[in-house]
């Protein structure tokens, strides 16, 4: 345990020195806060960037800052001096995932101030399990990708699929059928009623699946080719 | 403080690895020889339980090293020909993060530093160092935990001789505070210097070892005394007693400005047994 204390506090000190990985986690927040602020358009669905850019984040900053942290580390032959310091890889991977998580949640929590407080729980917990799913693809693609070049190749498209797919999909039928099969378009739903009364089994079903399917995918990955 | 008894390992059905045998006993520094290729980095991690081998026994610290625990490993200290800095962070934060996880006091971290001779440099993000300091900065971080088995892989390779012996220096001291040390290398002046022990391993086999200068005299099969006179003029000698008589003529005269004996070194040793030079993989034909 004491192990993963230390893999969190030297992430937040290097990821204040980062500032590619830093802007994922700063960017949408900020984006939310001015847009909600600044932007009144007549006849806008209400909280509408708020709920926009939640999906977006939750899409795209665990799983690019995940991928982009676990690849950079195997690329600098950190991640060996780790290991060979008898860091075992759960404890690594564990202290990368919550530190990500709760990076991600603490962004999350600035975006929530633009919503009322009955709703806070709601969006919260919701956020809290999209950015689990999105952590273990994000995992998932630093474990495979060698390096940080193929990190960013290969959660390029990923990312792309799960955090715009909702977008478009609020303009075209065909789009929202398709984007009805990931995990982001569903919570998308999800922040939509902002209440637990109601929710379908279908949304339901599918963000399980796919974070079965994201666990498989991150055994999977992880059995065939470990941190190495 | 490790043996291991006939080592294979192969990748892919290539043999790296064949029958390895070695025993280095504590205290001691042990060197392993061989160009690039020959398997030393292999053997290294087969020795520290980060690969796996084929069939063998290897026994690290008395224990199988398979075995070997969390505890254990702490009191083995690693270093690798590839960096494993984190760049962004200065080098007592790189420092502080293993002395978290090994447990060590923070007062160690500044100590070792000032050790290593980077305590101007402590605050430096590790990305503005140079390359000896990134060395040194690693050593640091292997020093900091006062191991009682290091492993080296080439420590001072394409440093300058300046941080070359600087370097020297502080595995010296590491063997004099009774660490036990084993380091892999193709400079064969650094195994003169640094080894009590070498191996020379050619396309994963040792080929011989002893100690340098013991291997260097029983591979000295041209025995001849190289004068060179104030004349400008070189003479060569077999060693003999009639050559006692004539160096004897020649000192008394004051003929003479340099004699040298010819043992071969560790280099043309090793270009005897392999046909290879030490520095690279290029095979070179010998006489």
């Amino acid at each position: 345990m004491r192990n993963i204390g230390v893999i969190i506090k030297k992430q937040i000190k290097d990821t204040l020195k980062n500032k590619t990985v830093l802007i994922q986690f700063v960017m949408f927040p900020v984006l939310t806060l001015i847009f909600e602020h600044a932007i009144n358009i007549p006849d806008m669905p209400e909280l509408f960037f708020t709920k926009l850019f939640s999906v977006m984040y939750m899409g795209m900053a665990p799983l690019t800052a995940v991928a982009s942290i676990i690849a950079e580390e195997k690329e600098k032959n950190t991640l060996r001096v780790l290991t060979m310091a008898n860091v075992k890889a759960w404890e690594y991977l564990a202290g990368i995932g919550i530190y990500v998580w709760t990076i991600c949640m603490a962004g999350a929590g600035v975006m929530a101030t633009t919503l009322s407080s009955g709703d806070i729980p709601f969006y919260l917990g919701v956020m809290a399990a999209g950015f689990l799913i999105s952590i273990a693809i994000g995992a998932c693609i630093g474990i495979i990708a060698a390096n940080q070049m193929a990190a960013t190749s290969l959660s390029l498209p990923v990312m792309l699929v799960f955090s715009f797919m909702p977008m478009l999909a609020m303009f075209n039928d065909k789009i929202e059928k398709v984007a009805g099969i990931f995990y982001t378009q569903q919570i998308r739903e999800l922040l939509g009623s902002m209440t637990f009364d109601g929710i379908k089994t279908e949304t339901m079903l599918v963000v399980a699946v796919n974070a079965l399917l994201a666990l498989i995918l991150f055994f999977v990955a992880f059995k065939r080719k470990g941190l190495e | 403080m490790i043996r291991a008894n006939s080592i294979c390992k192969s990748f892919a059905g290539k043999q790296v690895l064949s029958g390895i045998d070695l025993d280095i006993k504590p205290g001691t520094i042990f060197g392993l020889l061989g160009p690039s290729g020959a398997g030393k980095t292999t053997l290294i991690k087969i020795l520290t339980g980060q690969l796996g081998f084929d069939s063998g026994d290897v026994r690290v610290l008395g224990k199988d090293v398979r075995t070997l625990t969390g505890t254990d490993k702490k009191q083995i200290g690693i270093m690798m020909d590839n960096h494993g800095i984190y760049e962004r962070m200065s080098c007592v934060d790189n420092l502080k993060i293993f002395a978290d996880i090994y447990q060590v006091g923070q007062s160690k971290v500044m100590t070792t530093l000032t050790q290593v001779g980077l305590a101007d440099s402590a605050k430096k993000p590790a990305m503005k160092l140079s390359k000896g300091m990134r060395a040194r900065l690693q050593l640091a971080r292997v020093l900091m935990i006062s191991p009682k088995l290091l492993f080296l892989d080439e420590p001072t390779s394409g440093l300058d001789p300046m941080t070359m012996k600087y370097i020297h220096k502080l595995i010296l001291d590491c063997k004099a505070s009774g660490c036990t040390i084993f380091l892999t290398t193709h400079n064969m002046e650094e195994a003169s210097v640094l080894c009590d022990e070498v191996a020379l391993l050619n396309e994963g086999k040792i080929v011989d070892r002893g100690a340098p200068e013991d291997l260097c005299r029983r591979y000295n099969h041209q025995k001849t005394i190289n004068i060179h006179l104030k004349s400008g003029e070189d003479i060569e000698l077999p060693h003999s007693e009639k050559s006692a008589g004539e160096i004897m003529s020649l000192m008394t005269q004051g003929k003479i400005e340099t004699i040298h004996s010819s043992e071969p070194t560790l280099e043309t040793v090793f270009i005897e047994l392999t046909g290879r030079r030490l520095e690279d993989s290029e095979e070179v034909k010998y006489a």
